[in-house]
């Protein structure tokens, strides 16, 4: 059976600056892939290969078997790729609900339909509300997302990947800009993913990594450095030299 | 010389000497778009202002056309820096329509007020002996005041040219137009540099407009009659580039003449068509940055 | 909090969105108004025609600019080529029915909105704005190349038109054309008004939002733009096709970039993405136009330069977005 998300050989470069050197990656049903590596060593830019917001110079991506290189952001969504990003990317001046509204619509063609209204199919609705309850955010289903606090948004962010059904999600550091007090919460819902769906996470917090993550690929300058099982990488004096720091010289496996 | 080839020679002097003009006039639209990504469409009445100025100097006050040419840009230029500071710094993060409508009503503004004070209809302005006539260039002879406006714009091309690559200033500029935040934190001060430049820019625009009334006639239209043209300049020549001005404004010159040369009903068509063919196969212009 | 009251929680708020698309009171006012005017100025029914075609020229840029996000510098082209389907129609073809004049006018401009977007909706920015520039002047230089057909600037004029529906026949002080205008206007505005609350709509508004979310969970971006740039220009066009019957009279001036400059405008003062805005703008525009460019046209444009300059500095959202801010003043206040 086919990986839920196959990446080989993925180059890309900006200008003269190479910014993907030859990844190869490989995510299987339920993965628990956490992706590290220090700042700038290209892994926000692999997942937008991996997207379909950037084109890579050369390699494929391949999802569920199937090659997705030459498809656009939205076609790989709708075959069940779906990110979160690093910065918000949510609809400020609308609701809450009509946010998750407007991912499911999309999702099952819903929008498509330009003539009756858009609260017709209580379906859509009742749906949305689901998600909204999954992570805690009925009460705030009729606010402006912009007048949510920062945490709360975040959980949105996450609320619409998960919408979207997707049989892979990428996840860019969840918990970034959330403040420790709220952090916990998209802690517990990244922890209680479906366990059928395959997930990567882009994150810096090695209390997170190392809770969460059944496999670790570490980047470094474009390219994978290395990649194992947390107690592999955590032992890898290489790895602790270049990343971990001082981290790691606390001994002992983080959680 | 045989007819055609004489024809051809005909579009390509007129078709540069408007180049000129178009580039003088827009260089300074390019680069401030390029630099703040600020879309001044009141540009159009700075140089509708520089050629009213022109005409006051030399009809009011007598002064010769160069040294009121001069005059002109310099007090459009003063002026321009009263409206950025005053007024264009506070749009500096608003989107592209409220910029595009603050500015327009500036340049409507601005044509009301002339037309007030001089009236729609058409001024010229009393050239120096020097300037009138032909001169002989060996096989042909060809308009003085045209001859001029290509020596002017060759030089100031290369005076420009050399500001921008030769000189820190220059390289600052670049640097900011290029990536303003990485300006920003290696020192640059961008805001001062933008100031800098669109008070150049405007004053480079009021040159052309002082140097349009003769080739093209000024009325208080001309802010956003050619502001079209200006613009197609700056989107095909690529925002921020110098060079891509020069060659937008040479092909858009160009094209324009041998359209109203050959097909006067529908000459203005080539121009539009060009301008598509280009943005279509280069959205960011021959030398913008995508 | 309680399942209970979680419970409660949801219900309202799907409540609140099953209903949202419902008529309210306050929306029968500018029907109202245009029904008043009727009967209050009858003397100015050429006058009120113009403006409820401008009304619907916004009402169709709105769509584009205000729910898409997309901003042009060409409408001008759709309303034009509306505007000739039925001038040259009446004149070369001698057909002069107005009702299918304007459905021959929607398709038309239509098809040409198709196309044009199919091929410039890929761009934004500078780009997009000197591309539609381009095409509506392309389109206005092509029929002057053939002023034998279009009749150029001087236009096709002396056009008659045959009795609405065989029966009510065009008057000297232009009431049978108001109303006729108005109940064009009535059903587009219907269609217009389903369109914004449609699912479809409410894609547009998220692809104004945030146009990165939309591609990422999976929308349809650039057939969404077609498929409503498509729609506007049909209704442009419909626009247009009003226009030539209502002056019986057409001239290439229809696709200066003046007119798509002078509908941003209208749809700017009275509101973007809100509906009405293109009613409030284009009444508030076309009266203060007419009575103070009589007055002097210098004046005039100053005016409205000021006026531009004004609303983009205090009043971003347009009249409607003023009434809007009073509205959540007054709100706060009753809440303290």
């Amino acid at each position: 059976m086919s990986a839920a998300l196959q990446v080989e050989r993925l180059n890309r470069a900006f200008g003269a600056l190479p910014v993907t050197r030859d990844v190869t990656l490989t995510l299987e049903r339920g993965a628990r892939c956490a992706l590290i590596g220090p700042n700038g060593a290209g892994k926000t830019t692999l997942v937008n290969l991996i997207t379909g917001a950037l084109k890579p110079h050369s390699g494929r991506v391949l999802l569920n078997g199937e090659d997705i290189t030459t498809l656009s952001q939205a076609d790989r969504a709708r075959r069940g790729l779906a990110r979160t990003f690093q910065i918000n990317q949510l609809f400020r001046g609308l609701s809450v609900l009509e946010n998750l509204c407007m991912t499911v619509g999309e999702r099952d063609g819903h929008c498509n339909n330009l003539w009756r209204s858009a609260g017709s199919r209580r379906v859509v609705i009742d749906e949305a509300l689901v998600h909204l309850d999954s992570l805690r955010l009925t009460d705030d289903a009729l606010k402006l997302v912009r007048e949510l606090p920062y945490g709360r948004q975040r959980l949105v962010e996450i609320a619409i990947a998960l919408a979207q059904k997707p049989r892979v999600l990428l996840l860019d550091e969840p918990a970034a800009g959330v403040p420790s007090s709220e952090s916990h919460l998209i802690l517990d819902v990244v922890a209680a993913l479906d366990l059928d769906i395959a997930v990567l996470i882009i994150e810096h917090d090695m209390d997170v990594v190392f809770r969460f993550a059944k496999e670790i690929t570490v980047m470094v300058q474009g390219a994978v450095f290395t990649q194992g099982t947390p107690e592999e990488i955590i032992n890898n004096e290489q790895v602790r030299a270049v990343y971990l720091g001082r981290e790691g010289h606390r001994g002992g496996r983080h959680g | 010389m045989p007819h055609v080839a004489n024809i051809a020679v005909s579009i390509l002097f007129d078709g540069l000497a408007y180049a000129m003009f178009l580039f003088i006039t827009s260089v300074g639209l390019s680069v401030t778009m390029g630099l703040m990504g600020f879309v001044n469409l009141a540009h159009g009445a700075f140089a509708m202002a520089g050629g009213y100025i022109v005409v006051s100097l030399t009809r009011t006050l007598g002064i010769d056309f160069i040294p009121s040419l001069v005059i002109a840009s310099l007090v459009v230029g003063a002026v321009s820096v009263l409206f950025e500071r005053g007024l264009y710094r506070r749009l500096y993060k608003a989107t592209d329509l409220e910029q595009v409508l603050l500015t327009i009503g500036l340049a409507f503004m601005a044509i009301a007020t002339f037309t007030y004070f001089y009236g729609p209809i058409p001024k010229s302005v009393p050239l120096p002996a020097w300037l009138e006539g032909d001169v002989n260039l060996g096989f042909r002879n060809f308009p003085t005041y045209r001859a001029f406006l290509i020596v002017l714009g060759t030089a100031l091309i290369a005076v420009l040219w050399y500001a921008f690559e030769r000189t820190n200033i220059g390289a600052k500029i670049r640097a900011a137009v290029d990536n303003r935040r990485m300006a920003e934190s290696v020192g640059i001060n961008v805001d001062r540099l933008f100031t800098l430049t669109f008070a150049l820019g405007s004053g480079l625009a009021a040159l052309g407009g002082g140097l349009a009334i003769q080739l093209l006639g000024l009325s208080p239209s001309f802010a956003v009659l050619y502001l079209v043209l200006f613009l197609i300049v700056v989107a095909v020549g690529g925002l921020g580039s110098l060079k891509g001005t020069l060659l937008a404004a040479l092909v858009i010159g160009v094209f324009d003449t041998a359209g109203k040369y050959l097909l006067a009903d529908a000459g203005g068509f080539f121009v539009y068509a060009v301008t598509v063919a280009v943005l279509l196969v280069k959205p960011a212009g021959f030398y913008g940055r995508e | 909090m309680t399942t209970a009251n979680r419970g409660q929680t949801r219900e309202r708020a799907a409540t609140f969105i099953l209903k949202r698309h419902r008529m309210r009171a306050a929306e029968a006012l500018p029907w109202l108004v245009a029904i008043a005017a009727f009967f209050i100025v009858p003397d100015r029914m050429t006058f009120g025609s113009q403006v409820l075609i401008m009304v619907m020229f916004a009402l169709s840029l709105d769509l584009i600019l205000g729910y898409a996000g997309i901003v042009t510098l060409g409408h001008a082209a759709f309303f034009g080529i509306g505007a000739y389907t039925v001038g040259l129609a009446a004149a070369r073809l001698q057909w002069t029915e107005p009702i299918s004049g304007l459905f021959a006018a929607a398709i038309a401009a239509g098809i040409v909105g198709f196309l044009t977007g199919w091929l410039l909706l890929r761009y934004r920015g500078l780009t997009l704005l000197m591309l539609t520039l381009a095409t509506a002047i392309m389109l206005q230089e092509t029929g002057n190349l053939r002023s034998d057909i279009s009749g150029g600037y001087d236009g096709l004029p002396g056009l008659t038109f045959k009795p609405l529906l065989g029966v009510f026949d065009y008057d000297l002080y232009g009431h049978t054309y108001y109303l006729y205008v108005l109940a064009t206007l009535a059903v587009v505005f219907y269609f217009v008004r389903r369109i914004v609350y449609s699912p479809f709509g409410q894609a547009l508004t998220g692809i104004r939002e945030n146009v990165r979310r939309m591609h990422a969970i999976g929308s349809p971006v650039h057939r969404r733009l077609v498929t409503v740039y498509t729609i506007a220009a049909a209704i442009a066009g419909v626009a247009g096709a009003l226009f030539t019957q209502t002056n019986a009279y057409v001239t290439l001036t229809v696709f200066d970039f003046d007119n798509s400059a002078k509908v941003m405008v209208m749809l700017i003062l009275g509101g973007t993405g809100r509906l009405y805005g293109a009613f409030v703008g284009a009444a508030v525009y076309m009266i203060l136009e007419d009575y103070f460019s009589k007055l002097s046209p210098t004046f005039w444009q100053f005016g409205i330069g000021l006026l531009l300059v004004l609303a983009v500095l205090f009043a971003r959202r347009g009249v409607l977005g003023l009434f809007e801010s009073f509205g959540e003043y007054l709100a706060e206040r009753k809440k303290r």
